[in-house]
């Protein structure tokens, strides 16, 4: 029964978020993209932070290099947007070759300030590219952006202007790249290389024993989490517009709020950041009249949660009920880790 | 006479593995005893779970009266059990002189064991009190251990495999230190798997085995043959 | 002789950072704690001076000391509640906790006291220079220098010449066996994280007397003690000064060339050193 029920709930989700820029507000568009865009970088965060071990304050780098990627694809070599956004991912994957080969130098917590570190040199670099706009920024001509493929099609699809349509196309990519990153990591956690990562995880010289390679592994992932974090680095700036040093590579907006919903959904587990970005979005609109009160409550709900429910909301879920509707292990299930474990 | 130590129906884990079942013991002022087994028996865990380590589960350990399975490992050696840890456990960034010292980090007022009574004990640690602890010989490390044990001035020693890895002679000459402990009052339980060497010291001997006492007595009313029958295992019928 | 002045001018600035990631040394040294918030709690640390400065009327080097008991209180107090909690072999409690800290912090200094930049009204000091031969020397730039040097030795001594520095490193060492000498961790624990606190404190002062501070300052100028930290060497105060100034005149030489690149040249300084020394300048022998 819960075996047909799981894909067809999620169909069903799927296909209403799907349908959302034809029958809802453009406002409630422009929303929901934003909330699906910080899930990809969740679901990528999730898949660095809580699966292969890798704590990183610094991947708002990757959404600026893949933002500027972009941005440089169209500004400088006149391409269309959309394969700005592939080569903006492809950019991020290239430089977080150089990047691992000196933050995987540094061990355990280091290595988050290490991140943290490469991040701002990215920042400060590119605030030199003056064909960019330097430290001030630039925008995308609208004309770029309103040319890109199917924007004509989409208009007459759910009726209104130009800048709707390009909202709608927006939102349809950005739920792409979520159901994308599900599948993949879906996949690629019951993968042998992913059951590898969750064993050096648990029990990193046992893995090692039985011929698991952490370093590979979570090199690879390393890659992998920079193409998507690009990618989505690359699309949040087409629709946003316009992009400076300090937007594209905000600590705040692309790290420090993704690891919130991340934690409160649950690290280390796959609905985890689904979770978490619901309840992120829902405490955003109760408390959007209070700034910084918004903030405040996010820090301590992150602490609370790492206090009481290490596994987040999710893992407090699946404790309480006993189930697990998206088992990552193809064994039986494992007795739940005690609280102070 | 009461007890100094009484240890009654404990119990203890070993993560999820019950490690003693049911340890008795009773260990009187100015007494030395011994507890020998194999590998495995539970020997350590009963010292970790006297002074707190392990986990207990169930019974008591008193101390002249006080119960101690409730309290913290630094609450339990304020009260007077010390033990040398197995595998010494120098502190490697201390030098000699410092991981004696900070054998007295809880001392309070004074009492019979100073830094120069252990170097008196242990003469050859007097030169070389500001190596790092860890840079000596494994004898001289475990002297270092038995003496930060001993500057807490405890009122209960607690010894777990003094010899293991040492040479014979080294052995001899840290058990030689054992009377002058004895006569300062402090009554010690040693753990050995050499079972010769705690024969000649103890006053009292018990044999452990899968977490129970299976054998106790003084050492020269047990034969070598019943100590060798409940180190291995024989039971007779 | 613009280098000299440079070099000079980058040692000062050092000491600042020094200063900043003297707190952080000393924590991660023992309890293997990155704490995300240090450079929160800096800030916290200035406006606290500024208030008691307001309310009192003393010159904030006097209000600085006053701040130091409290700051002593919060940290113990921290420690205890918060950070003793979620020590352990998992690298990522502790440091989300103190990154959810750090949010927490900084929000609350904004409701408190809003975006508007501040500064320690420390008088005439501030404009006061030596001339040490051909090169001019703000007293201020000096007194932080002397100050950072002054702390790390006064650390130093602490951590190897005093009892409870003995307990500071048998705890690092060996938490278990060093509850069988009677040593209570968490207690160790909450003593450092209130001293790293005192230093922060100290670090406060210079912070708000040398330049604008707001809510938001925190986070860069942690960057900045962090990097000091990691290429000290972990675990090692005089690493850590060394490490400041490598940071500091890495700055200062950056921005000659051209003021945009101050502190893109302290990172690349910090990326060139891990390169050459994966494990920092003075790395501790055991760790």
């Amino acid at each position: 029964m819960r075996k047909v029920l799981l894909p067809a709930g999620l169909l069903v989700t799927a296909v209403l978020l799907a349908a959302l820029p034809v029958i809802g507000s453009r406002a409630l568009v422009q929303d929901l993209f934003m909330v699906l865009c910080l899930l990809v970088l969740a679901l990528n965060w999730n898949m660095l932070a809580g699966f292969a071990g890798l704590v990183s304050v610094g991947q708002q780098a990757f959404v600026g290099i893949g933002a500027y990627g972009m941005f440089a694809c169209v500004i400088l070599w006149g391409m269309d947007p959309l394969a700005g956004l592939l080569v903006g991912g492809l950019v991020a994957m290239a430089l977080s070759v150089p990047v691992a080969f000196f933050t995987f130098r540094l061990n355990g917590a280091y290595f988050a300030i290490g991140t943290w570190a490469v991040a701002d040199i990215a920042r400060l670099s590119l605030g030199q590219w003056r064909a960019l706009g330097g430290g001030t920024g630039t925008a995308l001509p609208k004309s770029a952006v309103q040319d890109m493929p199917g924007i004509e099609a989409i208009r007459t699809l759910i009726g209104g202007s130009r800048a709707a349509a390009v909202d709608a196309l927006t939102y349809w990519l950005a739920l792409a790249l979520v159901l994308a990153m599900l599948a993949a990591s879906w996949l690629f956690l019951r993968s042998r290389m992913g059951l590898g990562l969750q064993a050096v995880r648990d029990n990193p010289v046992a893995a090692r024993s039985v011929g698991v390679d952490p370093v590979r592994l979570k090199a690879l992932v390393f890659l992998l989490t920079a193409f998507g974090t690009g990618i989505c680095g690359g699309l949040l700036f087409i629709q946003i517009g316009r992009i400076s040093p300090d937007a594209a590579f905000s600590l705040l907006d692309w790290t420090a709020f993704v690891i919130f919903i991340v934690v409160i959904g649950g690290i280390g587990t796959l609905p985890g950041p689904v979770v978490g970005v619901l309840v992120f979005y829902g405490l955003q609109r109760l408390l959007a009249d209070y700034g910084t009160v918004y903030l405040i409550v996010l820090g301590l709900i992150g602490i609370a949660i790492m206090l009481f429910a290490r596994r987040g909301l999710w893992g407090a879920l699946t404790r309480r009920t006993g189930l697990d509707p998206v088992p990552l292990s193809h064994a039986a299930p494992r007795p739940a880790p005690t609280p102070d474990s | 006479m009461s007890a100094l130590l009484q240890v009654t129906a404990l119990t203890a884990h070993y993560g999820d593995f019950q490690a003693l079942f049911g340890v008795d013991l009773t260990l009187d002022p100015g007494q030395t005893l011994a507890i020998i087994g194999a590998n495995g028996a539970g020997k350590t865990t009963l010292m970790r779970a006297i002074t707190g380590i392990a986990r207990v589960t169930g019974g008591s350990v008193l101390l002249d009266g006080q119960r101690l399975d409730r309290m913290a490992a630094p609450e339990i050696l304020r009260a007077g059990v010390a033990m040398v840890p197995e595998g010494r456990r120098l502190f490697p960034s201390l030098t000699v002189e410092e991981n004696l010292r900070i054998g007295a980090h809880a001392r309070q007022g004074s009492g019979f064991w100073t830094l120069s009574r252990i170097c008196d004990l242990f003469p050859v640690l007097r030169d070389r009190r500001d190596h790092p602890g860890t840079a000596l010989s494994g004898g001289q490390q475990q002297m270092v251990a038995i003496g930060r044990a001993l500057m807490s001035n405890p009122r209960v020693l607690l010894c777990d495999e003094l010899s293991l890895g040492l040479a014979p002679v080294v052995i001899r000459e840290i058990y030689a230190a054992f009377p002058t402990i004895r006569d300062s009052g402090t009554a010690i339980v040693v753990v050995e798997q050499d079972i010769g060497q705690a024969l000649k010291v103890a006053t009292m001997v018990h044999c452990m085995m899968e977490g129970r006492i299976t054998l106790s007595g003084p050492p020269e009313s047990l034969g070598r043959e019943a100590i060798h029958d409940a180190y291995f295992g024989v039971r007779h019928g | 002789m613009i280098w000299l002045d440079t070099l000079i001018q980058g040692l000062m600035l050092g000491g600042l950072y020094a200063l900043f990631a003297a707190g952080l040394s000393l924590v991660f040294g023992i309890m293997r704690l990155v704490n995300l918030a240090h450079g929160d709690l800096i800030v916290l640390g200035a406006y606290l001076i500024l208030g008691i400065g307001t309310a009192t009327g003393l010159n904030p080097f006097l209000a600085a000391v006053l701040a130091l008991p409290p700051m002593f209180a919060l940290g113990w107090l921290l420690q205890t509640v918060l950070l003793n909690r979620v020590l352990g072999d998992d690298i990522l409690p502790p440091l989300l906790v103190t990154f959810g800290l750090s949010v927490v912090i900084q929000n609350a200094l904004l409701m408190g006291f809003s975006a508007d930049s501040r500064k320690l009204p420390v008088g005439p000091v501030e404009a006061q220079s030596l001339a040490l031969g051909p090169v001019n020397l703000g007293v201020m730039p000096l007194v932080t220098f002397a100050s950072a040097v002054l702390v790390i030795f006064g650390l130093n001594r602490l951590f190897y010449r005093t009892a409870l520095g003995r307990a500071f490193r048998a705890t690092s060492d060996d938490p278990v066996t060093a509850q069988l000498m009677g040593i209570r961790p968490d207690r160790v624990f909450a003593v450092a994280t209130g001293i790293a606190l005192v230093v922060a404190t100290i670090a406060a002062l210079y912070l708000g007397a040398r330049a604008n501070f707001d809510p938001s300052t925190g986070p860069a100028r942690l960057l900045y003690a962090f990097e000091a930290v990691i290429i000290g060497g972990l675990g090692s105060l005089w690493g850590t000064l060394a490490g400041g100034l490598v940071i500091g005149v890495a700055q200062a030489f950056g921005a000659a060339l051209n003021p945009e690149w101050q502190i893109l040249a302290g990172h690349l300084a910090f990326v060139a050193v891990l390169l050459v020394r994966p494990r920092g300048l003075f790395p501790r022998a055991n760790d």
